[in-house]
């Protein structure tokens, strides 16, 4: 580790006069604006600090404090058997794989896709067809919200970028997989990724971070996503980072009239996780629904921030976010949902519920609601605290082991959100490693939960 | 079978039972009655291992074991069945993956080996069959969303297959509608046997014209106040609990 600086600014602001004039997409004047503007912005904002209420329970100094020298790609090689075990291998796909922030085609398998729908590197597209990426990069997340953002639009190469034509349908979904592997300690990566659906498309995302290599490294992604009239985006973020990482992860998505997004995020690894995500129901009818699932240990972190912004009527926002904590961990869950004088009729719900294996472990939860119209329906709910006694007994009594008591209401509380995944690829493999980290290994088979 | 010998125990720091004593021999079945908060439901959950009640004096002997050394599961697997008076939902957790786990843990305990799941699924629907529960239920998770008369009816499912040697039955009778009532006793009278005893804790003589009891207890202000054979809940029935109440002694207040 180096060591720490008081103000890492010029090393960042240095290290992105470095690297601009190789960035792609420089010739494009949307790209390179966005560009610059990030870096202004980061060269005034810096690394958000405890001041700001957003990051009051989210300690970012680590980071702050030293420079993770942005990369974008190469550092080492990986070979499709390596990462074989770690993908959801039987999930037909279109499949992007980056390594260390940087498309590798030979680990990728996008195969045939149907008309309208477009899936590459947000490089090779920005190089072929930058028309696809100009109108929408940068326009759906604004450009430097904090120091994060700021310097993702400064300094990004690489990403996803997924585009699908009015009235198109993946049926296939299209599955980015983002590893870590090599000698990555105090290296950044900065990708991007961009979804577009117009009109009445259709189309599921799938997001995956993950390290071959127990290194200290930063990921610090931002997705943008557009969402058309009457389109749908199912979108999956699974986050199991390594246990020394940080991952920094910013989504905004934008949704036209009766469009609805579906967001599932589960974070089971990193040092500290935070994820950010904004979600705009900028039209009539807009529908949205985040589940989500933590599962903490050690001394982890995970934050998640969440926003949803009901702009016009008749909007309809379901959160539902679960986290289990052990040992010295702690979480933050910010819920924030504002409607707007315009927005009659919204239907939002949320709920934060925690369940606490350790007295060391911790929980921030804070609905954050704001409301301007009256004709609205809002309900909010968070829970911390411990597994119910009087089911422990149930179990007990009917001569099932505490231990296994236990387990088995851990894993019951958790899975409850994983059970809301349609897709049974991603689905029953992510059964199988919460199973391992809640259940000391016993089979699901064995198990016959619901 | 059972010996329960002066025993008291204290809920938060307050007596509730108050010097109990019950001999329970193998094929009899024992009623217990009493007035609300007499302490009913604390005697079968102390018998059933819960936390929280704190036995203060006194013994209970089970099969010859002391019962009360036991871990809850460890007095299941030794034969004992608490049929609770709120059957507690466990959201997650199937009905069949419970019935399944609590078999197992029963059996192995008993040194038999584990039944295959054809087998295991014979036993499931026979039973199912005699507490007249649809199959679906078995896929619910534990008692989530049933009514009230479903959750009783699911405790004598899991009765009838776990098949304990000592079976309490916490009002398992309260809300149930009359047809319901007699299928409920009608699983607990198909497993009556001269190796296994019940105590069944009722409000309602009704239940008692199905399931006969060969003793009947008066529990009142933590103690048994009096005993007798079935004709004392027939006499509870017409005349109310003060006649026999009124000489024991109150709860210091
Ligand atoms: N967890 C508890 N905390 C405080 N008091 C309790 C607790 N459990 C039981 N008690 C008290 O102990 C007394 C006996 O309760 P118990 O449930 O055993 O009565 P019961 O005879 O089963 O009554 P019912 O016929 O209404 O079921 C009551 O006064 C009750 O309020
Ligand atoms: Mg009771």
């Amino acid at each position: 580790m180096t060591a720490p600086v008081s103000d890492s600014r010029p090393l960042y602001l240095d290290a992105i006069n470095a690297q601009r004039a190789a960035l792609p997409g420089q010739t494009v004047p949307a790209i390179r604006t966005l560009r610059e503007e990030g870096q202004a912005r980061f060269a005034e904002l810096g690394f958000p600090t405890a001041r700001l209420e957003d990051w009051k329970y989210t300690n970012v100094s680590a980071i702050a404090g030293q420079l993770f020298k942005p990369v974008n790609g190469a550092l080492a090689t990986v070979s499709s058997e390596q990462l074989h075990s770690h993908l959801f291998a039987d999930l037909p796909a279109h499949r992007l794989v980056f390594v260390n922030g940087r498309h590798a085609p030979a680990l990728s398998s996008v195969g045939k896709l149907p008309a309208g729908v477009i899936v590459g590197s947000l490089a090779e597209i920005l190089a072929t067809r930058p028309n696809i990426v100009e109108p929408h990069l940068g326009k759906i997340a604004p450009t430097g919200t904090n120091g994060f953002t700021a310097l993702n639009a400064a300094l990004f190469a690489d990403g996803a970028c997924v585009h699908l034509a009015r009235g198109a349908v993946a049926e296939q979904p299209i599955y980015i997989v983002y590893v870590s592997t090599g000698d990555t300690d105090s290296v950044m990566t900065t990708p991007r990724n961009l979804v577009v659906l117009e009109e009445s498309a259709q189309a599921t995302v799938i997001e995956q971070y993950l390290a071959l290599d127990d290194a200290r490294y930063l990921t610090n992604v931002v997705t943008e996503a557009a969402l058309g009239a009457n389109s749908r985006l199912e979108q999956y973020r699974l986050q199991q980072e390594s246990t020394k990482s940080y991952h920094i992860g910013t989504w905004y998505v934008r949704q036209a009239r009766d469009s609805r997004f579906i967001s599932h995020t589960v974070d089971l690894g990193g040092l500290l996780a935070r994820n950010d995500l904004h979600d705009i129901l900028g039209a009539e009818g807009a529908e949205c629904e985040f589940n989500g699932l933590y599962v903490v240990d050690g001394r982890s972190h995970v934050d998640n921030h969440t926003c949803v912004d009901h702009a016009k009527p008749r909007g309809t926002s379901r959160e539902y976010y679960k986290g289990v904590l052990d040992g010295m961990a702690r979480a933050v869950f910010n819920g924030r949902v504002v409607v707007h004088p315009d927005a009659q009729q919204t239907d939002a719900q949320q709920m934060n519920n925690n369940l606490l294996l350790s007295r060391n472990a911790e929980v921030d939860t804070k609905p954050q609601l704001e409301i301007y119209a009256d004709d609205v329906k809002c309900s909010h709910g968070a829970t911390v605290g411990q597994l119910d006694t009087d089911a422990l007994f149930y179990l007990r009594s009917r001569a099932v082991d505490e231990q296994t008591a236990r387990d088995l209401l851990t894993y019951a509380f958790a899975n409850d959100v994983l059970s809301r995944m349609k897709l049974a690829a991603i689905r029953l493999p992510l059964e199988q490693r919460l199973t391992t980290r809640l259940l000391r290994g016993r089979s699901l088979n064995e198990l016959e939960l619901i | 079978m059972l010996s329960i010998k002066n025993l008291q125990a204290s809920v938060e720091g307050k007596p509730i039972l108050k010097g109990i004593d019950l001999e329970v021999k193998a094929g009899e079945v024992h009623a217990i009655m009493g007035p609300n908060g007499s302490g009913k439901s604390t005697l079968a959950n102390v018998l059933a291992g819960r936390d929280g009640y704190e036995v203060t004096g006194g013994s209970v002997t089970y099969q010859g074991k002391d019962l009360l050394a036991l871990k809850p599961e460890e007095r299941a697997r030794e034969g004992v069945f608490l049929a609770f008076q709120y059957p507690v939902e466990v959201p997650g957790v199937s009905n069949i993956y419970l019935l399944k786990a609590a078999l197992n843990a029963i059996r192995k305990h008993r040194g038999l080996s584990e039944l295959d799941a054809m087998d295991f699924l014979t036993l499931v629907r026979e039973r199912l069959k005699l507490v007249e529960m649809k199959e679906e239920f078995l896929y619910r998770a534990v008692n989530e969303g049933f009514s009230g008369g479903e959750k009783k009816r699911n405790e004598i499912l899991q009765m009838a297959i776990l098949e304990p040697a000592l079976a309490l039955l916490d009002e398992t009778d309260s809300g149930l509608d009359i047809d319901a009532l007699k299928i409920v006793a009608n699983g607990v009278n198909a497993l009556r046997s001269p190796e296994r005893a019940m105590i069944v804790v009722t409000h309602y003589q009704r239940l008692l014209n199905y399931i006969v009891p060969d003793r009947v207890h008066v529990l009142a202000h933590g103690k048994i106040v009096k005993s007798g054979d079935k004709s004392l809940a027939l006499e509870l029935e017409k005349q109310g609990y003060a006649w026999v109440t009124e000489d024991a002694p109150r709860a210091s207040a």
